[in-house]
């Protein structure tokens, strides 16, 4: 870590990151949704590491692409699924840019996971940031690929079957066995704690793109209280009583080289 | 004065994008492209520009999305891949981001065959994907026309800010002939404010957005509004950049219309038929969309019948009944007129002259 960041990191106390832009008119998430809170932790790593001039975020189509509303950066949505080839593109024509994309569970491993399989078989030197909500959220609560045995969803009314639909994908896990990846690990923000192991997450990923030593990825746990049908509340405790047993925290490759 | 070559016409396709400054190609393989693809992969990183073999064309597209917000880039396929992009090109006719895809046309549909026909041409000329939207499409005829036209290409995608389509076929694709490999200046362009650079790489510090919906980053108030300027960039377009050839089609009783390779057979059927005393011409269409319905609309008040001479079921067909507008006969040589059934058949001047005999 460099020392200016340090130096940054030491003068703050609390307030709101300046690259997140003060509420709109237009549009607000729900009540107890995760996505502006990782948006807040993204700003405050993009402030601390000061490379805010630089960065282009790719965001996924769903309730992940509102951030282009939210975080004063710049930004291109494309369609669904698409984000790592997007960063692709992009980072490949300027690679001194800090390229990352922002995409829900569904637009990575769903539609988007030739692009996902695409990215890692190349070594891009990008990051992938997912928020795992368990559902496509804003299409209004349909099965998502890491929706959990028995979860009820709209197209799951009796709970997801493993007959007919299979097991919640462990994006995090698999994304760590491809030789190309220089870090994957996965958070959760239902607690201070738990806030800044995502945000050290965070940090270190987008560290290994600056460094130029591989793909990095973090996946966030999300609290989705509407299409959960749960208060803000419940949904952190649904989050920590029945997500972490399913997706464990933590990192799961952290590499400095790759050969 | 340019360098002259000896090459084939998909080769021509990368010099002139080359020296259109093009400095990124995203590609997947398919017959009949992959010459294409590979020069890429052998030049590009020698001139220290970007290539990359994407998974899919899925791949080829969306890169080129992320590349085309900041430079000239390109992509190439045939038609199963063309119907891959579908989405990406779509959304780039909403994002108005500027860049160039090369279609080398083969049978279809389906896997259809490795080798040449001329089935693309309505999905091309419609967008080919969903939602209002056109592209200029370009269809060269000759290892000449596939330079200069890709060159072409370029500028006007960055002059619209909107896709712009090559489509070839395998026989263009393949064929040698001399070329003079010239960069042609086509005047001025705008400064491209609205790339992507990261914010401190515009002088006013401000970041710029790209986005393909009508209802997130609003660049205009309302989506009837975004549509109306898109409709107004259509027709420019439209007015603007129609480009065709007129092949002895003055006083010509008998007009072909036809494009690419199916073009030079038309000429030598018409060459043959003259011979004869039949007064035939050709109008080619450069550009197929815009389509010369004019041109094509005053032939038919003047009188003349219409031969159109197309590797397929009949695709411009449809618009050249469209340009007569039920006033004249229009005759078809398609796909089932070809010299041979199996798939390197094509179609020839002896039938097309047969054709033209037909109809006098």
């Amino acid at each position: 870590m460099n020392r200016e960041a340090e130096v940054v990191i030491k003068r703050r106390v609390a307030g709101r990151p300046k690259l997140l832009i003060p509420k709109i008119e237009s549009f607000s998430y729900c009540p107890g949704c995760h996505e502006l809170l990782a948006a807040r932790v993204i700003a405050e790593v993009l402030e601390e590491l000061q490379v805010e001039g630089k960065t282009i975020g790719v965001f996924g189509v769903g309730c992940s692409s509102f951030l282009i509303l939210m975080l004063d950066i710049e930004a291109i949505i494309g369609p669904h699924g698409r984000p790592p080839d997007i960063a692709t593109g992009i980072k490949r024509v300027y690679p001194d840019n800090l390229v990352f994309t922002v995409q829900g569970d569904g637009d990575l491993i769903s539609i988007g996971g030739e692009s996902l399989l695409g990215a890692l078989t190349r070594a891009e030197k990008i990051t992938i940031i997912m928020l795992n909500n368990a559902v496509y959220g804003t299409t209004g609560g349909q099965m998502a690929p890491t929706t959990l045995v028995g979860q009820v969803t709209t197209t799951t009314p009796k709970g997801r079957e493993v007959t007919s639909a299979g097991f919640p994908v462990h994006a995090a896990e698999m994304i760590a066995t491809f030789k190309g990846v220089a870090y994957s690990a996965r958070g959760a923000l239902t607690t201070p704690s738990n806030y800044q192991h995502t945000k050290r997450h965070i940090k270190t990923a987008f560290q290994k793109q600056l460094d130029n030593i591989g793909l990095s990825y973090v996946e966030i746990l999300s609290a989705c209280p509407s299409n959960w049908h749960l208060s803000p509340v419940n949904s952190l405790k649904w989050i920590e009583e029945k997500m972490i047993s399913e997706f464990p925290l933590g990192e799961f490759k952290n590499v400095d080289r790759i050969e | 004065m340019g360098e002259r070559m000896f090459i084939e016409g998909n080769e021509a396709i990368c010099r002139g994008a080359a020296i259109a400054n093009c400095q990124a190609f995203f590609g997947y393989p398919i017959t009949p492209q992959n010459e294409i693809t590979e020069w890429f992969a052998r030049e590009f990183p020698k001139m220290g520009r970007v290539f990359v073999q994407s998974q899919s064309e899925l791949g080829s597209i969306n890169m080129l999305y992320g590349a085309a917000a900041a430079v000239r880039a390109m992509t190439s396929t045939s038609g199963p891949g063309w119907s891959l992009m579908q989405e990406g090109v779509s959304s780039m006719a909403n994002a108005e981001l500027p860049c160039v895809i090369v279609d080398v046309q083969r049978g279809g549909p389906g896997s259809g065959t490795i080798r040449q026909a001329q089935q693309d041409y309505l999905q091309c000329t419609r967008g080919g994907g969903h939602g209002d939207y056109k592209n200029v499409v370009l269809t060269p005829a000759s290892v000449q026309e596939c330079c200069q036209l890709t060159q072409l290409a370029f500028y006007l995608a960055d002059k619209y800010r909107n896709p712009v389509i090559m489509l070839s076929d395998a026989i263009i694709g393949r064929l040698r002939e001399t070329v003079n490999i010239e960069a042609i200046d086509f005047g001025p362009l705008p400064d491209k404010d609205w790339a992507l650079r990261g914010k401190a790489g515009h002088k006013d510090g401000k970041r710029r957005m790209i986005d393909h919906s009508a209802d997130l980053y609003r660049r205009d108030p309302d989506f009837v509004s975004f549509l109306r300027r898109l409709d107004q960039k259509i027709k420019q377009m439209q007015e603007a950049e129609l480009r065709y050839e007129s092949y002895k089609a003055e006083d010509a009783r008998l007009i072909l219309v036809a494009y690419g390779y199916t073009s030079r057979v038309a000429k030598e059927a018409i060459n043959m038929a003259r011979a004869e005393g039949i007064s035939a011409g050709l109008i080619r269409p450069i550009t197929v969309w815009p389509f010369p319905y004019e041109v094509v609309r005053e032939k038919a008040r003047q009188g003349c019948k219409f031969l159109v001479v197309e590797d397929s079921l009949g695709q411009m067909l449809d618009d050249v009944w469209f340009a007569v507008e039920g006033q004249a006969e229009v005759h078809l040589v398609g796909i089932l007129d070809r010299h041979m059934p199996t798939d390197g058949g094509m179609i020839l001047p002896n039938k097309v002259l047969e054709k033209i005999r037909g109809i006098q």
